[in-house]
Formats: C-alpha cells, sequence, structure tokens
C-alpha cells in the first residue's frame, strides 16, 4: 500500500521538481549552505583544538622557561641584565628539584652547504637542550658533555633546515657553513611540526652554546635557561628556590624586584587552550547562525511557493488525486531535495574543510555527530517547510484550493 | 427514482459567508438529469451556476439538501470517496481552465489517467488522441502559459474528456472561442453525447451554444426559473 503510493507518486514528484528547477535549486542551496558551513566551522575549530591540544602534549614534562626582564611575551624590557653561563650552573647546583637545565641564547644566520643556503634559528645550547624540549634524534647523536663544555664544531639540525639544504644526500658527517663558522652534523631531529604560536620548529639548527656565544653571537650571554622540574615537585616550589639563586646571583636587594621570570609553559598552554576554546565557540555560534540563514532560506522559498502550490493541488484534487497522494508527492518532493541538499553540503564540507585544513596545518577532525546533526536539522527543516503547507492545502476543497490567493 | 435518472438534486442551498455578510448562491434547487441527456444552464451572472456545478462535480458542498448521483447519496460519502468519485465517472471544464502551469498540454491532459493508473504508453496515446479530438495535434509539448485562451480551453476540455467519464460538467466552454472553434466543439460536446452516451451538463451565456442541448435550464438569483426541453 505504502510501495503502492510511492511508487504512483514518485514520478510525479521528480516531473514536478523538474518543472520548478529554480525553486528545487534555491531549496536545494539552503540546505547546501548550511549543511556545509556548520560541518566546515566546527571542523576546522575541533581540529584547532586539537592541534593545540597536541602541541601541549608534545611540550617536555614540567617545562619552566626562565627570561630577563619583567614580563613574557615581545615587550621584554632590554634593559634587564642577561643571563650568564654561571647562573644556568647555580641552578643547576642548588635547586635539587630538577631534572635538567638547558641555558640557551639564539639568533638567525644564514646556514650555507654547497651551493644552497637558508636563513634558519640557531640556537646555542646544551646536550639537555634534547631532553628538555622533549625531542628525539630522527639520525645520528646529540652533543657530548665534553663537546659542550669545549665548545666544539658540532651542530644538530631540524628537518625542514635538511630540506633545504641537502636534499636527498645524507647530512650527518657533512660540514655545513654557518657565518664565519663551520661545523660538522652530527645529528638529525625527529620532525615536529609547527609549534603553537605558528614558527617552524624543524627549521633550527643547535649548536653547543659555547660555540655559539663565541663564534655566532661574539658575546656571553644567555638569553633564556629552560628547566624540566621532577614529578611530583609542585610549579611554584620550584619557581621559589630558581628566584632565590637567581635573586643572589643578580645581586638583587630585597628591595628590588624580580627582573627576570619564570614561565610555568604548562600555564602558557592552557591559556592558549583557552583561546581557541574561545575561538571554537565562536566558530559554533557563527556555524549555527549560518544553519539558521540556511533555515530561514527554505522557509522563504517554500512559503513564498505556497499560493502557487495550492492551487495546483486544487487542481490535482478537482482531477481526482486522493489526499495522500498529494501529501504523498510533496513529501517525496521535500525529502528528496533536503536528503540530496544535504548530501551535497555534506560533500562540499568535506572537500571544503580538508583544503583549508591542509592549509592551515591542522589535523582534519571530522566530527560524525557534526555531520549527522546539520544533516537532520537541514533535512528536517525542508521536510517540515515543504510539507506543512501543503499538508494544509490539501485538507481545503478542490474548490477552496483553486481559489486561494 | 427511475432507472435512468443519473442525478437528482434536492432543495440544494449554498451560503457564502457568516451572520451580515450572510449571502445565498443557490436558495433550494431541485433538478433531476437523466442519463444520456444533453443540458444547457443558463442565467445571468450571479445566478449560482458555477456554484450548483461545483456541487454536482463533487467539488463543493451544498450548505443543506440532498444530491444522489446514481443512487448514491453525495452528503454521506467521505472525502476520499468524492475524490474517488471524481476520479472515476466525473469530468469537468473550469470556468478559469485551471491548467497546472509550465506544464505540456500532453501531461495536462495525461494527469486524470495518472491518477486513474493507467500505463504510460497508454496514457500518452489516450491523451494525444483527445487533444487531436479538440483540434490540438502539433501543439501536445506546448507549455499551457504558452497557448492562446482558446487553446487552453481546449487543452481543458481535453482533459475532461480524456477518461471518457460518466458526467461532463462544462463551465462554459465555449467563453472563450470565437463562433467557429465553438460551433466545433459544440460539435465535439453533441458527438461524445450522442456516440459515447456521456451525459453534459454545460452552462453558457449564448442562446446559439444553447440551442445544441436538449434541455435548457435557467438560473436567476440561485433559484431555477425554468426549465424546459427544446
Ligand atoms: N467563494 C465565494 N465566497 C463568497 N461568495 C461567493 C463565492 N463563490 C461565489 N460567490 C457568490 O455566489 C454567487 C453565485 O456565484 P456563481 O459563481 O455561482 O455565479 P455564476 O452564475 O457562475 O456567474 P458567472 O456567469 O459570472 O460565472 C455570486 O453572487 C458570487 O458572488
Ligand atoms: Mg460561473
Amino acid at each position: 500500500m505504502i510501495s503502492n503510493l510511492l511508487t504512483s507518486t514518485l514520478p510525479i514528484a521528480v516531473r514536478e521538481m523538474q518543472r520548478n528547477l529554480l525553486r528545487s535549486v534555491l531549496t536545494m542551496l539552503g540546505i547546501i549552505i548550511g549543511v556545509a558551513a556548520v560541518i566546515v566551522l566546527m571542523t576546522l575549530g575541533s581540529g584547532t583544538t586539537r592541534h593545540v591540544t597536541e602541541q601541549i602534549a608534545s611540550l617536555g614534562s614540567n617545562l619552566l622557561m626562565i627570561s630577563t626582564g619583567k614580563s613574557m611575551g615581545p615587550m621584554q624590557s632590554s634593559t634587564a641584565p642577561k643571563f650568564k653561563l654561571a647562573d644556568a650552573e647555580a641552578i643547576a647546583r642548588e635547586v635539587t628539584s630538577l631534572v635538567a637545565v638547558a641555558p640557551q641564547a639564539s639568533s638567525n644566520a644564514t646556514a650555507i652547504f654547497a651551493n644552497q643556503n637558508w636563513q634558519t634559528n640557531i640556537t646555542g645550547s646544551s646536550e639537555r637542550y634534547f631532553s628538555v624540549n622533549n625531542r628525539q634524534l630522527a639520525a645520528g647523536r646529540i652533543f657530548t658533555t665534553s663537546e659542550v663544555r669545549s665548545g666544539a664544531m658540532v651542530c644538530v639540525i631540524g628537518e625542514t633546515l635538511r630540506g633545504k639544504l641537502f636534499g636527498t644526500s645524507n647530512p650527518i658527517g657533512a660540514r655545513m657553513r654557518l657565518q664565519k663558522l663551520s661545523c660538522e652534523v652530527i645529528g638529525l631531529l625527529e620532525a615536529k611540526g609547527q609549534s603553537s604560536m605558528g614558527s617552524d620548529q624543524d627549521d633550527i639548527v643547535i649548536l653547543p652554546l659555547r660555540t655559539f656565544q663565541r663564534r655566532i653571537a661574539g658575546n656571553d650571554e644567555v638569553a633564556m635557561i629552560q628547566v624540566s622540574a621532577k614529578d611530583g615537585v609542585t610549579t611554584n616550589e620550584v619557581k621559589q628556590a630558581i628566584q632565590q639563586v637567581l635573586r643572589r646571583q643578580r645581586h638583587l636587594s630585597a628591595a628590588d624586584e624580580d627582573d627576570f621570570n619564570v614561565v610555568d609553559m604548562k600555564e602558557i598552554a592552557g591559556i592558549l587552550s583557552g583561546t581557541t576554546q574561545l575561538m571554537t565557540s565562536l566558530l559554533s555560534a557563527v556555524a549555527g547562525i549560518s544553519l539558521l540563514v540556511g533555515g530561514v532560506g527554505i522557509m522563504n522559498i517554500m512559503l513564498v511557493s505556497v499560493t502557487e502550490r495550492t492551487r495546483e493541488i486544487g487542481i490535482r484534487l478537482a482531477i481526482g488525486a486522493l489526499e495522500r497522494e498529494i501529501l504523498a508527492q510533496f513529501l517525496v518532493e521535500a525529502v528528496v531535495l533536503s536528503t540530496t541538499g544535504g548530501g551535497i553540503g555534506i560533500l562540499l564540507a568535506l572537500t571544503i574543510a580538508s583544503v583549508l585544513a591542509a592549509v592551515l596545518q591542522i589535523p582534519l577532525a571530522f566530527s560524525p555527530l557534526v555531520i549527522v546533526s546539520a544533516f537532520v536539522f537541514s533535512a528536517t527543516v525542508g521536510v517540515v517547510f515543504g510539507y506543512t503547507p501543503a499538508r494544509k492545502a490539501a485538507r481545503l476543497n478542490p474548490i477552496e484550493a483553486l481559489r486561494h490567493e | 427514482m427511475t432507472s435512468d435518472t443519473l442525478l437528482k438534486l434536492q432543495a440544494i442551498t449554498k451560503v457564502y459567508g457568516m451572520g451580515e455578510a450572510q449571502m445565498f448562491a443557490l436558495r433550494g434547487i431541485s433538478l433531476t438529469i437523466n442519463q444520456g441527456e444533453f443540458v444547457a444552464v443558463m442565467g445571468p451572472s450571479g445566478s449560482g451556476k458555477s456554484t450548483c456545478m461545483n456541487i454536482l462535480g463533487c467539488m463543493d458542498q451544498p450548505s443543506d439538501g440532498h444530491y444522489w448521483f446514481r443512487d448514491v447519496n453525495v452528503g454521506a460519502l467521505s472525502r476520499n470517496q468524492r475524490t474517488l468519485l471524481r476520479r472515476h465517472y466525473l469530468g469537468f471544464v473550469f470556468q478559469g481552465f485551471n491548467l497546472l502551469n509550465r506544464t505540456s498540454a500532453l501531461e495536462n491532459v495525461e494527469l486524470p489517467l495518472l491518477y486513474r493508473g493507467v500505463g504510460s504508453n497508454e496514457r500518452r496515446a489516450a491523451a494525444r488522441l483527445a487533444l487531436a479530438t479538440v483540434g490540438l495535434s502539433g501543439w501536445e509539448t506546448h507549455k499551457s502559459n504558452e497557448l492562446s485562451g482558446g487553446q487552453q480551453q481546449r487543452v481543458a476540455i481535453a482533459r475532461a474528456i480524456v477518461t471518457e467519464p460518466l458526467l461532463l460538467l462544462a463551465d462554459e466552454p465555449t467563453g472563450n472561442l470565437d463562433s467557429q472553434r465553438s460551433e466545433e466543439i459544440m460539435a465535439l460536446l453533441v458527438q461524445l453525447n450522442r456516440e459515447r452516451g456521456i451525459t453534459v451538463v454545460m452552462v453558457t451565456h449564448e442562446p446559439e451554444m444553447a440551442a445544441y442541448a436538449q434541455r435548457i435550464v435557467q438560473f436567476r438569483d440561485g433559484l431555477i426559473e425554468r426549465d424546459q426541453k427544446s
């Protein structure tokens, strides 16, 4: 009985959709835009969140960063004196709750190998750098303690730089030029991708600190000290211990404020992920609005076509179409348009989101729940607003329906 | 009610509006039409002719009175049953044609057959034949809005006769036609009436057209003023 009704009304419904192609396309467009917008925005939002979460997870555990100046960030006061290697050594010696201490200094310079050159970040540090920053080697080895102490001409490079300078040839054992310095590549870092701040963590050369200070910077300054605390020690305890050591090292009187600061990386990561979550909520709001706008668009078209369709219903009733046959026709029309529109919307969204995720270098985080609910919402709006006016009209007398204005 | 009675109206009234605005379109019509009759309905504008035709066509219900169609009390039928009655026994030509927009002449004519469940080949052939009968061969693929008023009227007639109904109700079927076309349509209705035994009830303003009928029912102010065999 039902299938009978379907087979008899399907051709009528299809014919009616073809006949009113513009109306059909506009209806589908509303659904397509609604579904696609929601899926794309939500996907990018959760992709970004996941990206940040992964970044946080990849940070060295219990990592703290000590820098000069009163605050973090680009507005650092330049008047505060830089750290010296002795400061880092004092921290390592006196603060017992630490696993590793890595003093650091860095600058940008051009690296040259054969006829290739590449502007990159040059960082001087100790062999502790690798464990503190949670960086593994893809090939070769890290510095030995004696290489660090003596300031040997050796370096470890990142994947981006390797690609730029060495292409397909093996970098390990090659001699690379950094300004006046010629150093041997002894290790290659495993790729890590972009940092949560958006910089490429693989575009880097790491030298022993002393080598960097003598040959690249030409001074004995240490810009930053990274430390990793033992498990089970609170960040505050560590911060206080470090503060004590550094205040003494930097000869600060009791009245002086700290002219350095200790930042827990997890804190920064937390702030950052808070920001992304805010962004995701914003995107969700925008997505919701586009879904609503799409819905209103569908409603609009459906309602505008009611007058014409009421006349059509009157004609069909007069000629001998049963109410249920007319309703089946309108239901089939609404379902076909809504599901086709929804399907196209999903495909469109998958394409756009994939492209954008690739461009923005964030993971593709499709959520079946989002896809399904966007589809269901739009399809429901389409079916309800396609069907309800028809139901009203099909209950009229043929004459009333025909006279409808 | 004799065996060849097709339909019978008894004290039919139709009231539009409520209270102050109440308005009687039909004030008590009684009328019996036999199988095979050709009846012309005449009367001034607003006298209730179309209202009566709509009731005869089971498309509108009277406010009061009884309507029997072949021994069936139409007032006691459900909505769906009235629809099926229209589907299987009635052909209706509207005063305003009422064709589907942006739809070809052929598809418009096929429509009643579609709801009767006739297969597509048979349907198309019957629709072509009906269009040929009203002189519209070659116009099958034209959309209804691309046709002249007279052509639309003929498509509407073709749609009404394609099912070979028991009763053909035509509300001013020649209202938009020139006299030559009108004569052709009348000849067609007479032919359908004589050869196929289709009972025809036709509204017209023109005495020349009414002259084709065997019987003329004259309306005035919602009442039958005169009912005479010609
Ligand atoms: N839906 C309606 N609502 C209110 N009044 C109506 C309605 N339909 C018809 N009428 C009134 O009923 C009366 C009879 O109308 P009807 O259409 O039957 O006249 P008619 O004889 O067919 O006229 P014409 O020759 O102009 O077609 C008219 O006065 C008309 O105004
Ligand atoms: Mg009329």
